[in-house]
C-alpha cells in the first residue's frame, strides 16, 4: 500500500472521484509499470497521458532524434528539442508533468533479439511503432511473455487500435496473420496524417493501458476500433482469436521470436 | 439480380448476386487483397480463401486495413 501525500491526494483527486479508480486504483497505477515503444505520434500523447496519471513506472524506447517534421504531431516535443534524443526529450517532460514517475528512457531500435528483454517486467505495452515489422515482433513478444497491450495505427484521416489480452482474445496475428507486402501500404511519412488524428489514437491507447491496470470497464479486447475523422465516423469491429494463429493458437507454428521483412520506412 | 450486403456496417446492393471474396474485393475497388483482412459474419477468410468463398444474400463483410503510423522504432 502507498500512503498518499497531501499532493498526491491533490494531484490524483480526479482519479480518486471515480467510483471504478479512487484510491485503490491510483495505488495501482502508481505501482505498475507501462513500456512505450515508440516516442513518435502515438507514443507522445500515449507516454503524457500515462506520466499525469501517474504511472509508477514507464519505460520508452525510440532510436531516433526530434526532427522539425515531427513537431506537426509529436506533441511530447519541443521546437527547442530538435536534434535531441527522442526519448531524452520524452523523458524530460513526463518528469516535468509528474514527480512521482520513474522514466527508464532507452535510445534503440527494437528488434527480434532485444524486445523480450525490454519488455520484461511491465505490465502493459504500448505499440507506438510505424512498422509492421516491429508491430508483428510486439504482438509475438508479448503474447509469449504474457504481457497485455494495445496496438495503434493511423494513417491520413483513420486510426485503428485494438488490446490484446495474451491468449484470451484475438491478437494482432489473428487478425492480420503476417505483414504485407514491402511498400504496399503508406506510411504517415509518405502519405501524411492529420496530427490530432495521432493525439485522438495515442490517447485511447493511454486510456486502454489504465483501464486495465485499475481493472476500470472493459477492455477494448476481441474487437478492432477504428476511425475516420473526416465525417467522424466510429466504428467497433468484432473480433473473435483465430484458431490458426501462428502464435496464439493451441499449436503455434511461430514459437522463437523472429525479425519479419523490414517495411521500408523512410521518416525523413 | 442484386444481392444485399453488410459491408463495413454499411449495407449496400450490389451485383450480380453472387460473387467470390476477391470479387467483392474488386468490386469494392480494393485491387490489391493482401492490404486487407476480410471477415465474414464475423470469422475470418484465410487469405488463400478469398477465391472460393463465395458471399450470399445478407453476409455481413469486414474489410480491416493495414494502418502503421506512430513512429519508427
Amino acid at each position: 500500500m502507498i500512503d498518499f501525500t497531501q499532493s498526491q491526494l491533490e494531484r490524483y483527486s480526479r482519479h480518486i472521484l471515480l467510483d471504478s479508480v479512487g484510491v485503490e486504483g491510483q495505488q495501482k497505477l502508481l505501482s505498475s509499470r507501462v513500456m512505450i515503444i515508440g516516442a513518435g505520434g502515438l507514443g507522445a500523447p500515449a507516454a503524457l497521458y500515462c506520466a499525469a496519471a501517474g504511472i509508477g513506472t514507464i519505460g520508452i524506447v525510440d532510436a531516433d532524434a526530434v526532427e522539425i517534421s515531427n513537431l506537426q504531431r509529436q506533441i511530447i516535443h519541443f521546437t527547442d528539442d530538435i536534434g535531441k534524443a527522442k526519448v531524452a526529450s520524452a523523458r524530460e517532460k513526463m518528469e516535468a508533468i509528474n514527480p512521482d514517475v520513474k522514466v527508464e528512457p532507452l535510445r534503440a531500435f527494437v528488434n527480434a533479439s532485444n524486445i523480450s528483454d525490454i519488455i520484461d517486467g511491465y505490465d502493459f505495452v504500448i505499440d507506438g511503432t510505424d512498422n509492421f515489422a516491429t508491430k508483428f515482433l510486439i504482438n509475438d513478444a508479448c503474447i509469449m511473455k504474457g504481457i497485455p497491450f494495445s496496438h495503434g495505427g493511423i494513417l491520413r484521416f483513420n486510426g485503428q487500435t485494438m488490446t490484446v489480452l495474451p491468449k484470451e482474445s484475438a491478437c494482432y496475428r489473428c487478425v492480420f496473420h503476417k505483414p504485407p507486402p514491402k511498400n504496399m501500404i503508406p506510411t504517415c511519412s509518405e502519405a501524411g496524417v492529420l496530427g490530432a488524428i495521432a493525439g485522438m489514437l495515442g490517447t485511447i491507447q493511454a486510456a486502454e493501458a489504465l483501464k486495465c491496470i485499475t481493472g476500470a470497464g472493459e477492455i477494448l479486447a476481441d474487437a478492432l476500433l477504428t476511425f475516420d475523422a473526416l465525417p467522424m465516423n466510429f466504428r467497433k469491429v468484432k473480433l473473435q482469436k483465430n484458431p490458426k494463429c501462428a502464435v496464439c493458437s493451441e499449436n503455434p507454428s511461430i514459437t522463437v521470436l523472429q525479425d519479419e521483412e523490414q517495411q521500408v520506412c523512410d521518416l525523413k | 439480380m442484386i444481392m444485399r450486403l453488410t459491408i463495413n456496417g454499411e449495407k449496400k446492393e450490389v451485383a450480380p448476386e453472387s460473387m467470390t471474396v476477391t470479387e467483392l474485393l474488386k468490386h469494392q475497388g480494393v485491387e490489391i487483397p493482401d492490404m486487407v483482412s476480410v471477415q465474414v459474419n464475423g470469422g475470418f477468410v484465410e487469405r488463400d480463401a478469398f477465391d472460393s468463398s463465395i458471399l450470399k444474400e445478407g453476409d455481413e463483410v469486414d474489410f480491416l486495413y493495414f494502418m502503421g503510423g506512430g513512429c519508427f522504432a
